[in-house]
């Protein structure tokens, strides 16, 4: 589980690092609008049936009809009530338990072997168990969106509390601070990177178990919406609640990072 | 590095295993709950020698890893391939890369309906879904990766007159290789994970997937939480694999 909070991190700063010359840029749209063409010529030709795929209009019409029933936004609201919930419960949870396992060696020895067998299971597996035991109610999203978010939360805060040189704390007890001084003084602001690579994994593994768990076990909510189209063969609420769930997730990303930039001007500012 | 220097089992860390499992039996014994929900401890192991012995539970299993190898090869492969192509070319990066971005911001698990509509619920949807999961981690850190070649030595290749093929082999290739492999270690995590949710949403056919929900839809806990512990074996299992396999592939650069 490690692994998976470390390695698709050089990501996110790619865009910024390898942008294209400016005359390539607008070459960027003619695929999609390729696409479109073929894809609306296709629909009225018929060349593919619009079980497998409807007209892009079609598709536009279902979303507008959607979104002026109120179904969309009242399921979207679900959906993201439910990912905040879940997913504060469960970093602060992480926050705790990874603060714990960094700063108390004796807490770390009993706690990380449960720890560490039970974050090999993804919250993708929990969810069968999860309802067994609660059901298929509002608890079981929270609990299975908060399981997803407190792995990556907790394992990066203990690496980062890990990574605070240890003379930092030997010059800490010379100036005898207290244990409360040292956290607040020392190891916050030294892990206050590493905390937010941790929130923002979890953030989107949060909202990648919501989905799951929409698609397995509910009535309401973007993932419930997915499957009710595929249910009732209509492709066009689909593809549009799909387009919804890539705006989500992109927006809550961009949301973390954006608070993550403003962080480290702060860092940067009083080292 | 922490985890080799741990490596060595604290008979501390055992505590709370040890007082978990011994609430768990105390539960089950204590006749407060029903038993299929919480089955005592040696009617677990009891049931993994009845699963293996007599309902296949290594066909499940086996079911399981070659699916999410074939998705995985399928996916990674056409990673590395579009990764390459999208980290030399600026033209194909510039025409293909924002409908890329744009498209893997999709969470993976809502492509489940529209691929189960599009290849069925039969194998290929699973394989063609796991491929997915596998592709988006290769194609990104195999662009970065080749991207990362040192400018010098594409020059050094541009005057000895290297090749197309040359200069990918001699000079991309290796350059690209840690970030490669990174992308291939991340994409045999996610492909486990799609294989585990493929097998959720389209039950037809074997899979510890299918297993676990059985599990549920029967009140079988048992079976549930023997699941649960072979996902994660295999993921643990999956995991080590993948990371000596990098130390192995990488070992000439530190030599």
């Amino acid at each position: 589980m490690a692994t998976i909070s470390v390695p698709d991190r050089p990501t996110r700063a790619r865009g910024i690092q390898f942008a294209p010359p400016v005359r390539l840029i607008g070459i960027g749209l003619l695929v999609p609008l390729l696409g479109l063409a073929a894809w609306t010529v296709g629909a009225r030709q018929g060349w593919v049936p619009p079980q497998i795929l409807p007209a892009p209009q079609v598709v536009w019409d279902t979303f507008l009809e959607l979104w002026q029933s109120g179904d969309l936004l009242a399921n979207t609201l679900i959906s993201l009530q439910r990912v905040l919930f879940g997913f504060a419960a469960g970093a602060s949870l992480g926050l705790l338990l990874g603060t714990a396992m960094g700063l108390s060696r004796p807490f770390e020895a009993y706690a990380s072997v449960l720890f560490t067998s039970l974050a090999q299971v993804p919250a993708l597996g929990w969810i069968p168990l999860a309802m067994l035991l609660v059901g298929i109610g509002e608890s079981l999203k929270l609990i299975i969106v908060a399981v997803g978010t407190l792995v990556p939360v907790a394992w990066n805060t203990r690496a980062g509390i890990r990574a605070v040189p240890s003379g930092w704390f030997e010059a800490a007890s010379l100036w005898r601070y207290s244990r409360a001084q040292v956290v607040w003084h020392i190891v916050l602001p030294a892990t206050v990177p590493q905390i937010f690579v941790g929130l923002r994994y979890g953030l989107g593994h949060a909202w990648l178990a919501l989905v799951v768990v929409e698609l397995l076990a509910s009535s309401e909510g973007l993932g419930y919406l997915l499957v009710w189209g595929r249910q009732m063969f209509q492709l066009d609420v689909v593809i549009a609640t799909m387009a919804v769930i890539g705006a989500i997730g992109f927006a809550l990303d961009a949301a973390l990072a954006a608070i993550e930039r403003r962080l480290q001007r702060w860092q940067v500012a009083s080292p | 590095m922490t985890a080799t220097r741990q490596r060595r089992l604290d008979w501390r860390g055992l505590v709370p295993v040890v007082v978990l499992l011994a609430a768990w039996e105390a539960i089950s014994r204590s006749g407060l709950t029903d038993t299929r929900i919480v089955p005592p401890l040696e009617g677990l192991v009891g049931l993994l020698g009845t699963e293996v012995a007599e309902k296949s539970l290594l066909g499940n299993l086996a079911a399981s890893i070659v699916r999410d190898l074939s998705g995985f090869a399928l996916g990674a492969s056409l990673g590395v391939v579009g990764g390459i192509l999208l980290g030399l070319s600026p033209l194909a990066s510039a025409l293909l890369r924002p409908s890329f971005d744009v498209f893997r911001q999709i969470a993976l698990f809502a492509w489940i309906p529209l691929i189960a509509m599009w290849f069925g619920i039969g194998e290929a949807s699973k394989i063609v879904f796991v491929a997915l999961a596998a592709f988006t981690p290769t194609l990104i850190n195999t662009v970065e990766g080749t991207r990362s070649a040192s400018a010098t030595l594409v020059e050094v290749g541009a005057l000895l007159r290297y090749r197309r093929s040359q200069m990918l082999l001699a000079i991309y290739l290796p350059a690209a290789l840690p970030s490669i492999l990174t992308g291939v270690h991340l994409a045999l995590i996610q492909s486990w994970l799609a294989t585990i949710g493929a097998e959720y949403f389209m039950t037809a056919g074997p899979g510890i997937g299918t297993l676990i929900i059985e599990g549920r839809d029967r009140f079988q806990m048992g079976q549930t939480v023997l699941g649960m512990i072979l996902i994660g074996a295999v993921g643990f299992l999956l995991n080590r694999i993948a990371r000596a396999a990098e130390n192995r592939l990488l070992r000439w650069r530190t030599a």
